[in-house]
């Protein structure tokens, strides 16, 4: 198996481990979210603009996490800089 | 397949590159500017004679303010002009998409990442323009001397995450529906795109409201400190 064909196969393996595993975190803390907010509203409908408010920031928070492991996801397969640097070394 | 509009360069010398970004984002402050402009040229304060366009104008300007206002309760007028442009700006490039061969710009981190430093610069400056260099400082080493790095670390993680969080979303979404329409063509990509307009809008609102948080933690914090100081002083 020469280098290129590591580097990919560990690329792909590395993107998707990536995206699985980090999106799990975000997904139950933004389910958690959810729930206390809407628990909330439930009590306070009064309040429904202002918690409606903060828990999009929230979310928004939250959700950052999982789109750094999208960028981190894309860039390891689309613009990977490993498999550039060794196809351009051997030529290709 | 290229990832962000910076790689489609249309015009090149020297070290000069017209790309696609700069293509599209003066577009798109040609757009804002000269509808502005066009609006703007005869206002009308009767009720009589208001024209439609001047009732839209006023409508977002109106509640742009009012969401200010829920953050920042004091001087809703001096932020109205920074974060209504940041939002406008984010918004009608995100609405655009449905306009075939509209790139936005802010699928690309060159974008997001000028608006995210805007945003750091506006902080210091609101804050200084607010407390005085002095007492604006003075908080970074509050409660103790030992809190600085961990202050600095935090603005330099939130600007990279404002920067970060817009244009991972945007750029995902245009990303997703060329790969859906390779996979379930017509139909899936469509129901996404729809569904896209909604996530840069939202977008839109958070990063306005994001920074809007950030300037209004910077002018206010130590007001509130010393006013709850002045209280216990009076207990």
């Amino acid at each position: 198996m020469n280098n290129v064909s590591i580097i990919g196969m560990t690329s792909i393996i590395a993107a998707t481990l990536c995206m699985v595993i980090g999106s799990i975190a975000p997904a139950i803390g933004e389910a958690r979210a959810i729930v206390q907010a809407l628990g909330s509203i439930a009590q306070q409908p009064d309040e429904a603009g202002s918690l409606s408010r903060t828990l999009f920031i929230g979310l928004a928070m939250i959700e950052s996490i999982a789109i750094y492991c999208l960028v981190i996801s894309i860039i390891l397969i689309f613009t990977n800089p490993f498999w550039t640097f060794v196809t351009s070394k051997s030529g290709g | 397949m290229p990832i962000t509009p910076d790689s489609t360069i249309y015009w090149k010398h020297g070290f000069v590159h017209l790309n696609a970004t700069i293509l599209y984002t003066w577009i798109l402050m040609t757009l804002l500017t000269v509808v502005s402009w066009l609006v703007t040229r005869h206002l009308d304060s009767s009720d009589l004679h208001r024209s439609r366009w001047q009732n839209v104008l006023e409508g977002i300007v109106v509640t742009i303010r009012g969401q200010i206002r829920e953050i920042c309760p004091e001087a809703a007028d001096t932020y109205l002009p920074f974060i209504g442009t940041i939002f406008l700006l984010i918004a009608v490039s995100s609405l655009l998409e449905l306009v075939p061969g509209w790139h936005a710009p802010t699928a690309s981190l060159s974008t997001t990442a000028a608006l995210a430093i805007c945003v750091a610069v506006a902080v210091h400056v609101f804050g200084i323009l607010r407390q005085g260099v002095a007492e604006y400082l003075r908080h970074y080493v509050r409660p103790t001397f030992l809190m600085l790095p961990f202050h600095l670390l935090s603005e330099t993680s939130r600007t990279l995450a404002l920067a970060l969080r817009l244009f991972g979303n945007i750029m995902s979404e245009s990303l997703l529906v060329g790969v859906l329409l390779a996979i379930a063509p017509l139909f899936f990509p469509l129901v996404m795109q729809a569904f896209g307009l909604l996530t840069g809008l939202i977008q839109a609102y958070i990063f306005a409201v994001l920074s809007m948080v950030y300037i209004a933690a910077a002018v206010q914090s130590q007001s509130e400190q010393k006013s709850e100081q002045k209280g216990r002083a009076h207990e």
